[in-house]
């Protein structure tokens, strides 16, 4: 069994800031996963769970690595012949990464976030004999049942769990990694809230990949990375400049590539946004006395973000993004979807229509992940920010 | 059987669905002329047994969407919402919807009444987000009822099982909580003997539905499931749970059986027997149809009849001793099973294949429904390793002719046709 001990992610290790960072960022650009592989090496096994939101500390409790299926800028060579036209590419370069071997897994999970993911349980489990599934997390978050139901089907994936990782889980294990995973999401509070405050202090891309690495290794090892950062960053040296605070929504799901939130970035301070939302979902830490899976499945309907793929008559979209920008005092909006996301693209529509109505300003924009070029966004987005600028 | 001549009973239910569908449309234009609100709902899991206790005017935008594209119209409804601010990349039938709304619930069939509620599962998630359309536009409720599918392929789990029960109970609970609204909606206080009488009609249909797609299995084949199957199962959505709905199934059943016991097929003289895997191409609905026919391809069945008649294939039948736990169990075994075909067919499709003799499978992804569609391409590829059958793969959409090409469609069918021709050609020799 893997232990903690053995660092998945060693290179930061005693670097200067501007080190740890480039080697997160060379950690998450990086499509052969090298964590993962590390991990399986040393005889650990490994749960890869589709975006958005998923209950790591499951799979955590188990002594297994959750790994966050992202997809990833790679060529669908041998994937493209498992589906249809006019999809995502997330979807097709997640099955592109055990398809090409980059990626080993002992199970696959995927929630019923939308039409197209929600097929990925069946492509995935005639293509590999191994458990794939899905998470029937509740669409209605409104019923005074869900939470018991949640709570149930999380005993059910328990029971998946621990049949792949030969052992019982207990309630003392979930409670340690609930404790664990609470940590983390201070953590990544912390980060965002030094994102809100002084965003010149840390670029979007470097809380990005801060972020999204997370989803590569255990979680204490994120949470020693984390409390090593932060600090390194609050006394960063770093000019304020004038630039404009901008929300970035969309990135829910499918990832924008690096270069583009770094394109982003020369332009604006992105003081807030969604991107690997699934990981900052439960916005509290979840309680660690009682029963751990119902405080788990309570957490995940009561103390939760937004997405365009959870319905929730409490949080209706519009007002939610209309919050974040106003929580984090940005100044507009950049309002994107992955290409052929359909619950992105739908929601832009009440996106846009609920900023003008509050006289918001906001830049549209659609992204794929294995997109390369960035000059033609960028110059639009420059545009868009000297309008405000010398409005 | 009814005393009735064999002239009369041949495409009756083509044509009295027809009637019904015209009878369906001139109430919902009354109630919207009297500006009465309706409930909107959706094909997987309509619930229209339990809305029509309270007297609620259905509508069923799905229906209403895809008779644009058959009535050569989708195009300007789609550039409608287009300009509204909807992407090209998203569902047809969402984006028809919308400029329906726009226009007042006008439709080339008749004006629809605004929604007074949306009732809808999560079969589709396209129908989660097409809701909140209409929560925005009306400030209406919309209720989501959650039914939770299967988990992983051939992992169905049935009453008794844990798994089930925790699904049944959720279902069950949203059920109660449905009918809390829909009291205060309606105003209208809830009556079980009603929903009853409401689920004995159900019932009737389903069990007939069932055996409509059962009798399909005599050669020649007695029905298209693709043009005229599309018939029966508007009547199978839109008049669920009402008494002209289950007369309509009895005397479909009652025309089946008649012409099988006669030998009475198609008008196609049919060469091939095909299953259609998809959701029809209604820009060119029946010009789509021919494509086949005119080769001598009828097809016998389908996972369109099963998935859209919201599992209603499935033929389960309410225990009217105890309706409300009972129609969660049918709402969940029934949704789950329209799920299930459309995303784990494979072992669907072989049952079909062997109890319906077919010689190919037609695919049929479309760009406006991811639901139906990603994976069909790999489920091919499965069904190919498992079973010795042709098949063909065509793309084209349900509602926008700008990703429809004729032409290129009958070349690819032309081809599959040639290919059955030489199969069946050389089937022959072996045996002569």
């Amino acid at each position: 069994m893997t232990t903690y001990s053995e660092k998945l992610f060693p290179e930061w290790q005693g670097q200067p800031l501007e080190e740890i960072l480039y080697w997160c960022r060379e950690m998450v650009e990086d499509t052969d996963f090298p964590t993962v592989r590390r991990w399986r090496e040393a005889g650990g096994k490994v749960v890869g769970h589709f975006q958005v939101y998923f209950p790591e500390e499951i799979v955590h409790a188990a002594g297994m690595l959750p790994f966050k299926v992202r997809g990833a800028p790679v060529d669908p060579t041998q994937a493209d012949s498992r589906f249809g036209s006019y999809l995502c590419s997330i979807l097709k370069t997640s099955l592109e990464l055990v398809l090409s071997g980059r990626i080993e897994l002992e199970m696959f999970v995927t929630h019923p976030i939308c039409d197209a993911a929600r097929n990925l349980a069946a492509v995935w489990g005639r293509n590999y004999s191994y458990p794939c599934q899905i998470l029937y997390l509740p669409q209605n978050a409104n019923s005074n049942h869900a939470a018991t139901y949640l709570r149930d089907e999380y005993g059910r994936l328990k029971r998946a769990v621990e049949t792949i990782a030969g052992r019982e889980i207990g309630d003392d294990d979930l409670r340690a990694s609930l404790s664990v995973f609470n940590e983390n999401r201070a953590l990544l509070r912390d980060l965002y809230a030094i994102k809100r405050d002084a965003p010149w202090l840390v670029s979007a891309a470097d809380v990005y990949v801060l972020t999204a690495v997370g989803g590569l290794i255990q979680r204490e090892e994120h949470n020693e990375l984390l409390k090593a950062v932060l600090p390194l960053i609050e006394v960063r040296e770093a000019k304020r400049q004038d630039r404009i605070r901008v929300v970035f929504e969309g990135g829910f799901c499918e990832q924008p590539p690096l270069d583009l939130i770094r394109a982003i970035g020369r332009s604006c301070y992105v003081v807030d946004d969604d991107l690997m939302i699934g990981l900052r979902w439960i916005l509290e830490d979840v309680p660690t006395d009682g029963d751990p899976l119902l405080n788990l499945a309570q957490a995940y309907l009561e103390t939760s973000s937004y997405s365009p793929v959870q319905h929730d008559l409490r949080k209706p979209k519009e007002k939610m993004l209309l919050k974040r920008i106003e929580d984090s005092g940005a100044q507009a909006a950049i309002v994107t979807a992955a290409k052929m996301c359909e619950p992105g693209l739908e929601e832009q529509v009440a996106y846009t229509r609920a900023l003008d109505e509050a006289n918001i300003p906001y830049f549209v924009s659609e992204f794929e992940e294995n997109m390369t070029s960035f000059d033609h966004l960028e110059i639009q987005l420059e545009t868009f920010v000297e309008n405000l600028l010398f409005d | 059987m009814n005393d009735v001549s064999g002239e009369m009973i041949v495409g009756r239910g083509n044509k009295e669905g027809a009637g019904l569908f015209r009878t369906w449309f001139e109430e919902l234009t009354q109630a919207a002329e009297q500006d009465r609100r309706a409930a909107y709902v959706f094909v997987m899991g309509s619930l229209t047994e339990l809305l029509r206790v309270f007297d609620f005017p259905i509508v069923f935008p799905e229906i209403n969407s895809l008779q644009t594209a058959v009535r050569r119209v989708a195009h300007e409804y789609l550039d409608e919402a287009e300009d509204y601010g909807y992407s090209p990349d998203i569902c047809g039938y969402v984006k028809a919807d919308v400029a329906t709304q726009l226009r007042g619930g006008e439709l080339p069939m008749g004006r629809i009444p605004k929604p007074s509620i949306a009732v809808y599962t999560n079969a589709c998630n396209t129908y989660i987000k097409w809701a909140e359309i209409w929560e925005r536009m009306y400030d209406v409720p919309t209720f989501v009822l959650d039914v939770p599918g299967t988990r992983a392929a051939g992992t169905q789990t049935w009453p008794g099982d844990p798994d089930f029960e925790n699904d049944r109970r959720y279902v069950a609970a949203q059920i109660r909580e449905l009918i809390v609204v829909c009291e205060k909606v309606s105003g209208i206080k809830f009556d079980i003997d009603r929903l009853r009488e409401t689920m004995g009609h159900a019932n009737t249909m389903s069990r007939g539905w069932k055996r409509v797609l059962e009798l399909n299995q005599a050669r020649p084949s007695l029905f298209n499931a693709l043009s005229d199957g599309t018939i029966y199962l508007g009547v199978a959505n839109g008049l669920r749970g009402s008494a002209v709905g289950a007369k309509y199934f009895t005397e479909l059943v009652e025309e089946l059986e008649y012409k099988r016991e006669r030998g009475i097929g198609t008008l196609t003289d049919e060469q091939y027997r095909l299953l259609f895997v998809g959701v029809p191409c209604y820009p060119i609905f029946r010009r789509f149809t021919e494509l086949f026919t005119e080769l001598g391809g009828t097809f016998v069945n389908s996972t369109y009849l099963w998935f859209a008649s919201g599992g209603a294939n499935a033929g389960y039948e309410y225990d009217l001793g105890n309706p409300l736990d009972s129609l969660a169990e049918g709402l969940l075994i029934s949704v789950r099973d329209a799920m299930d075909s459309m995303f784990y067919q494979t072992n669907i499709l072989i049952q079909m294949i062997e109890q319906y003799e077919a010689d190919g499978v037609v695919y049929h992804p479309i760009k406006s429904c991811r639901t139906v569609s990603t994976g069909l391409a790999d489920n091919r590829r499965e069904l190919m390793n498992e079973r010795d059958i042709p098949s063909l793969f065509i793309e084209s959409d349900m509602m926008d002719r700008r990703v429809v090409s004729e032409a290129q469609l009958k070349n690819r069918v032309d081809a599959f046709f040639e290919g059955l021709a030489a199969r069946k050609d050389r089937a022959a020799a072996e045996t002569a």
